[in-house]
């Protein structure tokens, strides 16, 4: 037990701590992060004007399709888990993850999974191009050749999840220190542990998914085929069945890091604890009977149209119940603005405004609408960026002292935090206008009334990515020449176990678990 | 020995790294394999990741053998178990999910019900949704590109009922999970030897279960005219047993190396989670097959 970190690679090829491991999944996350970046960067500058300037169609595709699945799967997926890997277990009193083995083999799953889905962009036929969503036929029928890396790409990946995801519950459930009751455990916690359970529910349902893919592919079965008896709707429901609570294991880990922020720096504990537990929970049990939201175009039955519609609009009320609770801690507070903070109450605000054209589109007579359209783009860019990549920004200015031992330069946090404000909301609310206007998502090129609101857009986008490379930088100089700082208790108002560790926090940690009281 | 206060964190390993290695190559191979670029990688991978397991498993046992596993490590082996066991439930919900979609949704509508019908005999007039489906909507339009199953495997009626395979499929399967209880209670009691007389009869049944399967298999390709292409009746047929196949002989697989282990003299009453994991596994399986049973074969 008393080992130290290994000399060389083999600390990191090697590893069971879970600290190491978390890194590495956050440095991988952050190489995703860049990678699906630029593809969207791609994105923005072909449709900075009509017509087809810089790419090909097909090309466009590939970017559209390759740019959702690396952002969900490569960067903000690995994202919290890396987070979860780095503080669970500090924030539960434990000494390592459940088990540190397994630990190190999902995280190497994804380097070895993600090269295999971007070597697609090389070989012939190109990389997967039918969407992010994967909709059979076109990703049977007419997919390119490359599908069945792709497909297999997507086995490990799920597999990666589902391992991490075991681990995690595995930890929460079972290695709390000495008094850490489940209702005394962190939201961070407490949200990880549902978004694990929903992980271990529905990447099986996506790894059959794309088994029944493979099989209509290459041995001439026919889910997907209405000629043999299939049904291409099938996959759909399949796929949302994964998708919706895919969206909820997106959301919920950035959640629970809010919830840990916002109380520190409004120096009042969290209002509404046990409330904001049971509305995770009621959001995740939700989120299993909603999915054909997402299909209100697709055909179905009148009443499934509408169960769908108002199951759909029940998710508001625990949804409400957090973001009251966040406006509450604030209220009264005696609240300071530093980076993290900044991140969090935009988090807050944006995504609020994301949960609300979410409403709309749950309405399904107006769906039909706004169905396939930029607004849908608009909406789930708000959640997706603003909720769960800005949460994410958020946690590692908040814990980067903890880890690093170094505090970042406040101010160029903030430049960050304003740049990555103002470059999102001018990247992404024309994106709504553009929706409702009656421009379709996913196309390389559109007509002329367009062209003003897309001009904006890309200048936006622009500047939210450069946003993120000053997020790199600022990361990076803090580790390299950041100011040092040995203060346990980095932020005065912060609660919780690893704030009660040395800083930097050492290799190992609580291997005597702590009493908690 | 370990206590709760010191749970055992493993040193660095080269497993997990492997494993991952092992996985990327066979990913990599199936993917070169179905797009004819031969299949030696996928061998290698598969070879590697045989042995990486040999070695982890090897490792967990001797570990626990030497007394390093605490209690509270046991139970995270036994969170570990359960919860991969429940994602195995979810992925044998999604094929079942398919199956009642397809019977009581989509063939209906495909063959004219709802408020689509008209639209639907644009494209498939002469189609008649049935289950089992034995003619598939191509076939009647004309087209051979899914011919439906000459014959089907669903319940024969009362008087062919003693030839029906599925039955005594059933009924070796759901022995073994009583044999299997046996032996579980006779390590319990740490009866070593009728241990390993149940576990074995219990591994003995799993094959016998998988020989009929490949003969009902070997029978429905070469002679009901029933594959993988005769439509959404073959698809659904084979991708639920077989997948369920697949998770027998693992599990027979499994069981097996605990029979090897048992008699080396490996567990005790109250240290025998490689067998117990095992056995909840073999449990697992055995309620699917109830499963298909009933929406495969008999209510079809």
């Amino acid at each position: 037990m008393a080992h130290g970190p290994a000399k060389g690679i083999g600390r990191w090829l090697f590893a069971t701590n879970h600290k190491d491991i978390g890194t590495m999944y956050l440095w991988f996350s952050f190489a995703m992060f860049i990678l699906g970046g630029s593809f969207a960067m791609i994105i923005r500058a072909e449709l900075f004007a009509p017509g087809m300037q810089l790419v090909k169609p097909e090309f466009f595709n590939q970017m559209t399709t390759m740019h959702g699945l690396v952002m969900v799967f490569g960067a903000i997926m690995p994202a919290f888990v890396g987070l979860a890997n780095w503080m669970i277990p500090l924030q539960i009193g434990a000494p390592d993850m459940a088990l540190p083995r397994m630990n190190n083999l999902s995280f190497w799953i994804l380097p070895f999974g993600f090269s295999l889905l971007a070597s697609t962009l090389f070989m012939e036929g190109g990389a997967p191009n039918f969407g992010w969503t994967f909709y059979a036929p076109l990703s049977t029928t007419y997919a390119p050749d490359t599908v069945n890396f792709f497909i297999f790409g997507i086995h490990i990946i799920g597999a990666s999840s589902i391992m991490g995801a075991i681990n995690i519950i595995a930890t929460v459930l079972n290695l709390r220190a000495p008094g850490m009751t489940m209702m005394k455990l962190p939201l961070f916690v407490w949200t990880w542990l549902i978004t694990a359970f929903l992980l271990v529910a529905v990447m099986p349902v996506l790894a059959g998914a794309v088994t029944m893919m493979l099989m209509d592919i290459n041995f001439g079965t026919s889910f997907f085929d209405a000629a043999g008896g299939g049904d291409p709707v099938l996959f759909q429901h399949i796929f949302w069945f994964f998708g919706h609570p895919e969206v909820y294991i997106i959301i919920l880990p950035a959640f629970g890091v809010v919830s840990a922020i916002i109380p520190t720096f409004s120096r009042k504990p969290l209002f509404g604890y046990s409330s904001m537990v049971y509305a995770t929970s009621a959001i995740a049990f939700l989120s299993f009977i909603v999915w054909a939201h997402h299909m209100f175009t697709t055909g179905m039955p009148i009443a499934g149209e509408l169960y769908f519609m108002y199951a759909t609009m029940l998710i508001a009320v625990p949804t409400g119940v957090k973001v009251f609770n966040w406006i509450t801690t604030m209220f009264k507070g005696s609240l300071s603005f530093e980076t993290p903070m900044l991140f969090a109450i935009a988090f807050v605000i944006l995504f609020t405004f994301g949960g609300f054209t979410g409403l709309m589109l749950a309405v399904a007579p107006a769906d039909i609408q706004y169905h396939d359209s930029y607004f849908v783009v608009g909406h789930f860019h708000y959640v997706m960026v603003a909720g769960a990549v800005f949460s994410m920004t958020a946690a590692v200015y908040y814990w980067l002292p903890k880890w690093s031992g170094k505090m970042y330069d406040e101010t160029m946090g903030k430049v960050q935090f304003w740049i990555a404000f103002i470059g999102f909301n001018i990247a992404f609310i024309p994106q709504h206008f553009l929706g409702l206007a009656g421009m379709p998502r996913r196309y390389a090129d559109y007509a002329l009334q367009f062209t003003d609101w897309n001009m904006v857009s890309s200048i936006g986008a622009f500047m939210y990515g450069a946003a993120q490379l000053m997020f790199l930088y600022n990361v990076i100089r803090t580790i390299v020449a950041g100011k040092p700082t040995s203060v346990e208790k980095t932020w005065e108002g912060a609660e919780g176990l690893e704030w009660t560790l040395p800083t930097p926090a050492p290799f190992h940690t609580f291997s005597t678990p702590p009493e908690v009281k | 020995m370990a206590t709760d206060s010191n749970y055992y964190v493993p040193e660095e390993s080269r497993l997990p790294v492997l494993g991952a290695l092992s996985l990327g190559l066979m990913a990599l191979g199936a993917g070169f394999a179905l797009n004819d670029g031969g299949s030696s990688i996928l061998l290698v991978g598969t070879a590697l990741l045989i042995a990486v397991m040999y070695v982890w498993f090897r490792t967990v046992i001797r570990e626990n053998i030497a007394g390093m596993n605490s209690d509270q490590l046991k139970r995270s082996y036994v969170w570990g178990m359960s919860w991969f066991i429940f994602s195995e439930v979810m992925f044998f919900a999604v094929f079942f999910g398919a199956l009642f979609y397809i019977r009581t949704l989509a063939l209906p509508w495909l063959g004219g019900e709802g408020d689509k019908s008209d639209m639907i005999h644009l494209v498939w007039p002469e189609f008649t949704a049935q289950w089992p489906l034995m003619e598939t909507p191509a076939q009647a339009v004309g087209s051979d590109k899914f011919v439906g199953p000459g014959q089907n495997l669903s319940f024969p009626g009362w008087d062919k009922l003693l030839g029906w395979l599925p039955l005594w499929n059933t009924i070796v399967l759901l022995t073994s999970s009583v044999t299997c209880h046996f032996a579980h209670h006779a390590m319990k009691h740490d009866d070593r030897k009728k241990f390993n007389i149940w576990l074995g009869v219990t591994v003995l049944l799993g094959f016998i279960f998988l020989v009929l399967q490949y003969e009902e298999y070997h029978h429905a390709y070469t002679e009901m005219g029933l594959t993988l292409e005769s439509g959404i009746y073959g698809s659904t047929f084979f991708m639920l047993t077989g997948f369920h196949g697949f998770h027998v002989t693992m599990g027979t697989f499994m069981l097996l190396i605990q029979l090897i282990r048992g008699l080396k003299g490996h567990f005790s009453s109250d240290d025998q989670f490689g067998f117990e994991a095992s056995s909840w596994y073999w449990h697992f399986v055995d309620v699917v097959w109830v499963g298909l049973f009933l929406f495969v074969y008999v209510l079809a």
